[in-house]
């Protein structure tokens, strides 16, 4: 925050004044993560102009080619152009990550508050309940499901919330505990303040920013969740060209070119690092405490 | 201690118990008829019969469940559909094969991630620091099956200096170990970032203490305050991580499987779900919770035997 006390930066200070995101843009990784993040939303929302062809056209005269001036990445094996195939692919991505992240989010933050909130033996249960759920690593609790319902995409989407409720739910009884046991709480209620007062004034803006950082944190991870569904087969199905598809094509014909896997990876990892690049920054600036407690 | 050891033990209990309960019911989720939409559509008549027999389907809910779960606790996952052959004994034959990767990607995590924190947290905010501290993050996010497709892609099919596929010859201990090097490399790399930084900032953390000022102020040398007293205590966190760390690893290991062509817990499931094979896909979810569960109970233990403060506190945050 060196920006701080220099009247000659105004660049710097108009950006420290936006709202939540501000000085996390002042860091350098948190700016790199942040143009990584805006670059992939304009990609989704830009989508039809940015790719070249049609992203599931076959073309058999033209399969598993090398990057060309026709096709910028090359081709698959059923000759579809992969810059095309990546473009769209990036839809895939956040239209099963928005609704997870909002399936999450608003399922935890109502098993949190009603556990933290009302505590006693309903906290018990839904403790339990969480811990449950987190008895499976993330991706074996998917499989489960998703091998006996079918991997139609409103189950993907289903599975993958259930997976990360938990976490919501639990950043959100902490933050309710910890309001809770303040004596200003006490004294508005002795007042005949009613819950739904004490959510809304008191206990709900300061769960906003832990919650703000885990959606950032988290969405990079569902991405990934679901490209991985997608490339063991139980994800997006094809020809849609979710990047785990592309993935998984790619690895069928791993011998005979290497660019499906080699974009499809990129495109993963730099959005993948975009996003924690982006939400680590935020974290720091936002909540210093948490620093370092969530890396996986 | 022991109220603690207790709570956290009958709340394990609990949990592997509705774990067990839920697959059990989970079935009851598949729209229609649940046998039949098992086998699909080229099933014939006699094998529906067989699976709804075999499942106990034909049964009243409460039954199934009672069924599953006593046979699971006798570690009878019943016998395959199609051989007949118990499902506990192909399991027995892979789950090794997991042990082994997950084991050895915790050990390069290990002697990789520690060094790296290591060497950040004595020399923080040098060029080398920051650096490492992208390189952390970018191992971090790494997914590991794109890190398993670019190993194989370029160590395998490219240079073919590892071999691709398998475990090796039965018997030949080297060519097992040749074999595990890239799917243990893929699977540690988010590991490895992730213990750099743990370690990084918890040793930055102790350094700022109390007790490393005073005997710095006594003029013990850097060295010695350094191995005798701070990474000891710096390192106490890590070790209960490396237990979590190994159940995740455990699940985790599928893609690694499934790309390196390898037999173990992740391939077995990974096969069943594709041969529509239910209960063979139940069991191997249900032995990797069971090991998931166990492996973060142990670290809870270790965790409150290294460090008898947060016994005190609560066990849940």
């Amino acid at each position: 925050m060196k920006f701080v006390g220099r009247p000659s930066n105004r660049v710097a200070r108009s950006i420290r004044r936006i709202p939540v995101l501000g000085p996390a843009l002042l860091q350098p990784l948190g700016a790199l993560g942040f143009i990584i993040v805006l670059l992939f939303v304009l990609t989704t929302i830009l989508a039809p102009w940015i790719a070249p062809y049609n992203p599931i056209k076959q073309d058999i005269k033209q399969l598993l080619k090398p990057p060309s001036v026709q096709h910028y990445l090359g081709t698959d094996y059923l000759g579809r152009d992969l810059l095309s195939r990546l473009v769209y692919g990036s839809r895939i991505a956040i239209s099963a990550a928005l609704p997870t992240i909002a399936i999450a989010l608003v399922g935890g933050l109502f098993l949190g508050l009603l556990s933290g909130y009302v505590g006693g033996w309903l906290d018990n249960v839904i403790l339990v309940m969480l811990d449950s759920i987190q008895a499976f690593p993330g991706l074996i609790l998917a499989l489960a499901i998703l091998a006996l319902l079918g991997p139609s995409f409103r189950n993907i989407i289903f599975v993958m919330g259930l997976a990360f409720i938990p976490g919501y739910a639990r950043v959100t009884r902490a933050q309710v505990l910890s309001v809770k046991k303040n004596d200003y709480i006490e004294a508005e209620l002795n007042l005949g303040a009613s819950s739904a007062r004490i959510i809304l004034m008191h206990v709900l803006p300061n769960i906003l920013g832990p919650l703000a950082i885990l959606v950032a944190m988290d969405t990079p991870v569902v991405i990934t969740f679901e490209a991985g569904l997608s490339f063991i087969g139980l994800g997006v199905q094809p020809p849609n060209p979710s990047w785990g598809v592309i993935l998984s094509d790619g690895f069928k014909f791993i011998n005979r070119s290497p660019y499906p896997i080699l974009w499809a990876g990129l495109a993963l990892m730099i959005t993948t690092l975009g996003f924690t690049l982006f939400g680590e920054t935020l974290r720091d600036v936002l909540d210093p405490r948490l620093s370092g407690t969530r890396g996986l | 201690m022991l109220l603690y050891l207790f709570k956290r033990l009958g709340m394990t209990v609990l949990v592997l118990f509705i774990v067990m309960v839920f697959l059990s019911i989970l079935v009851q989720f598949v729209p229609g008829d649940a046998a039949r939409s098992l086998l699909g559509p080229r099933a014939t008549e006699d094998q529906v019969l067989k699976i709804r027999s075999l499942m106990d389907l034909d049964k009243p809910v409460y039954i199934q469940v009672a069924h599953f779960v006593w046979n699971t606790l006798h570690g009878n996952f019943g016998n395959d559909f199609w051989t007949g052959r118990p499902i506990s004994s192909y399991i027995r034959d892979v789950i090794g094969h997991t042990a082994a990767l997950a084991f050895s990607s915790l050990g390069l995590a290990v002697l990789l991630g520690i060094p790296l924190g290591v060497y950040s947290a004595t020399h923080p905010n040098s060029w080398l620091d920051r650096i490492l501290a992208v390189i952390s993050i970018s191992f971090i996010t790494l997914p590991s099956y794109v890190a398993g497709l670019f190993l194989l892609l370029v160590f395998a099919v490219r240079l073919r200096w590892l071999p691709a596929m398998g475990v090796g010859e039965p018997g030949n201990g080297v060519d097992y170990l040749r074999h595990l090097i890239l799917p243990s490399v893929a699977l540690a790399i988010t590991w490895i970032g992730y213990l750099a930084r743990l370690v990084r900032t918890s040793l930055l953390e102790v350094l700022n203490t109390n007790y490393v000022r005073v005997a710095q102020a006594f003029g013990l040398r850097d060295r010695v305050i350094f191995y005798k007293y701070a990474l000891k205590n710096a390192l106490i966190p890590t070790v209960a991580v490396l237990g979590v760390g190994l159940g995740s690893l455990m699940g985790g290991a599928m893609f690694a499987e499934v790309i390196f062509s390898r037999p173990g817990m992740g391939s077995f499931i990974y096969n069943a779900i594709n041969a529509r094979n239910f209960p063979m896909v139940r069991a191997g979810v249900l032995v990797i919770a069971f090991m998931f569960v166990a492996a973060n109970l142990i670290a809870d233990f270790v965790y409150g035997w290294l460090d008898p403060r947060i016994q005190l506190g609560e066990t849940r945050g």
